[in-house]
């Protein structure tokens, strides 16, 4: 089992979404969260006050996928997410070490 | 006719030299060969102005203010501009109209009319009840006070700025009025001020940098962000503060006649001016033109407008616009930060500023070369030079006078909310209570 976390642009979120929907994913959970990465921040400016922002807005999604869908997860939101820009995020992938569905107590794969 | 109505707008002494400068002017000095009677179209007109003035507080000026600032202050904004307009009300009808409008000397009214004293129902203001003659009056003090709480927002307690109203009333803004209007000093120099571009906008604009003299700038100013949490509201503000000078604007002709007329036109060409001139400053300097630009480029054109509006024709409001935009986005957008002055919501910057451009510009501008209505003998150099003095003394007395009032209350009941009060905000410092519970 892999725990797949991706930080997104917001706007990209329903495509991403329906994307994966469609190879099979089951579910998520996500979140409105703020980082930098190369991006940096944005500018702005009331009546000439500027100010930077040094987070900007992302969305980050924690996906609990089997080990086989993994690779094909990875490549989906690869591929929608992309626009090619700077800002366009990061997926990490980490090893589960046991999940538990809480309504059947059902363990692991079963569980996702 | 009672004196107060000759000197309001149109100064008895200005109407004497040169008799086609106001409508008003020429109306009124007819009238006062006859026997005064009640207009029904002039009261119909000056009630709804009274209205409209006060829909440019409550709820305008709030919303506009409210707006600007972080979400933990809103409340605190809104009930301090519901407050001080309140107080001034109050003070208006206890002592405020007297020490403004009645016999007094060069500076102050007299106490004639203490409590509104001897006052009825059927006492006439030119061709108004006097009571809809104070009442309008009423609504410019509480405007004035109000927009000084602007430049002290996110800091200052909701006490010090109720204990600050009514000092002010009485210290400055009621005897700036009675120099202008009452047929005091201002107005024996003949300065044209149609609706208050010296006793209510460089005056408040004054009245606010003291403040900020004397109470400091916010923790984190020019350190952290301090973004403006919902600038919809500001431009709710915004537009209400423009309809509401119809009348603030078209009321001081204090008739339903021409000059009502051309103060309408003029306080559409204005800010119309005033704000594509700012969205092009923005445009041309950071790259951005900005909502908050806008809405800021509206009020710097309906202040430039304010003391000029019975008097430039409508080729010369527009320039007066562009002008006001110009200086009021200069001094906010660079001045003021290198000044490091935490004028918080640019109450001299848009207010003073363009209070000052729109006075001065006044005395060119009504210039029959410009299409103004100064007639034919105009004098142009005199008249230009007469406006600068009156902007003068109304910055010396504002000044001198406000240092005394922030004065008394930073040293009674103080001015600031405790510094943790001041990070968590003075919605739930000063008032106990959250804008937003989501």
């Amino acid at each position: 089992m892999k725990l797949i976390i991706a930080i997104i642009k917001p706007y990209k979120l329903e495509e991403v979404r329906d994307a994966l929907a469609a190879i099979g994913v089951q579910g998520m959970t996500i979140a409105e969260v703020r980082g930098f990465g190369r991006q940096r921040g944005q500018t702005e400016i009331y009546r000439g006050a500027e100010y930077t922002t040094s987070f900007v807005p992302k969305v980050r999604l924690d996906i609990a996928v089997t080990a086989d869908l993994a690779p094909k997860v990875l490549e989906t939101i690869q591929q929608t997410a992309s626009t090619g820009s700077i800002g366009d995020g990061k997926l990490f992938v980490l090893d589960i070490a046991q999940a538990v569905r809480i309504r059947t107590g059902e363990q692991n794969d079963d569980a996702i | 006719m009672t004196r107060t109505t000759c000197f309001r707008a149109s100064l008895g002494a200005l109407a004497a030299l040169a008799p086609s400068l106001f409508f008003p002017a020429m109306a009124q000095a007819a009238a006062a060969a006859e026997v005064p009677a009640l207009s029904g179209g002039d009261t119909a007109w000056m009630l709804t102005s009274t209205v409209l003035v006060l829909a440019m507080i409550l709820p305008g000026l709030a919303l506009f203010y409210g707006g600007l600032v972080r979400a933990k202050n809103l409340l605190s904004v809104l009930t301090q501009v519901l407050g001080v307009a309140c107080v001034a009300l109050l003070v208006w009808f206890v002592w405020g109209y007297s020490l403004a409008f009645s016999d007094g000397n060069a500076f102050v009214g007299g106490t004639g009319k203490l409590f509104l004293s001897g006052i009825t129902g059927d006492t006439l203001s030119g061709t108004i009840p006097e009571l809809l003659f104070i009442s309008f009056q009423s609504t410019f003090a509480a405007i004035t006070a109000a927009l000084v709480v602007g430049a002290l927002v996110e800091r200052v307690k909701f006490t010090a700025i109720l204990l600050f109203t009514p000092l002010w009333l009485t210290l400055v803004y009621a005897p700036i009025a009675h120099q202008v209007w009452g047929g005091g000093i201002i107005a024996e120099w003949g300065a044209i001020d149609f609706a208050g571009g010296t006793v209510v906008h460089i005056n408040a604009g004054i009245a606010g940098v003291v403040g900020v003299l004397f109470a400091g700038k916010r923790i984190g100013f020019l350190k952290e962000m301090i973004p403006p949490h919902s600038l919809g509201l500001t431009l709710i503000g915004a537009s209400l503060l423009w309809v509401g000078w119809f009348g603030f604007n078209g009321g001081s002709a204090l008739a339903a006649d021409g000059a009502a007329a051309f103060a309408m036109i003029n306080t559409l060409a204005c800010p119309a001016a005033a704000v594509l001139t700012w969205l092009l400053a923005e445009r041309i300097v950071s790259g951005k033109p900005s909502l908050l630009g806008g809405a800021s480029g509206a009020i710097a054109g309906l202040v430039g407008i304010t003391p000029a509006a019975g008097s430039v024709g409508v080729m010369g409001a527009i320039a007066l616009g562009f002008v006001s935009a110009l200086g009021a986005y200069w001094f906010v957008a660079s001045l003021k930060n290198k000044l490091k002055l935490d004028d918080s919501l640019d109450v001299f910057g848009i207010h003073g500023v363009a209070g000052i451009i729109g006075s001065v510009g006044t005395g060119i501008l009504a210039a029959p070369f410009f299409g103004g209505l100064g007639g034919d003998d105009y004098a142009l150099g005199a008249q230009t030079w007469i406006q600068i003095k009156a902007v003068l003394f109304a910055i010396a007395w504002s000044a001198v006078g406000s240092a005394i009032v922030w004065a008394i209350v930073k040293y009674t009941v103080g001015l600031r909310v405790t510094e943790d009060g001041e990070r968590e905000g003075l919605d739930i410092t000063d008032h106990g209570e959250r804008a937003y519970n989501l």
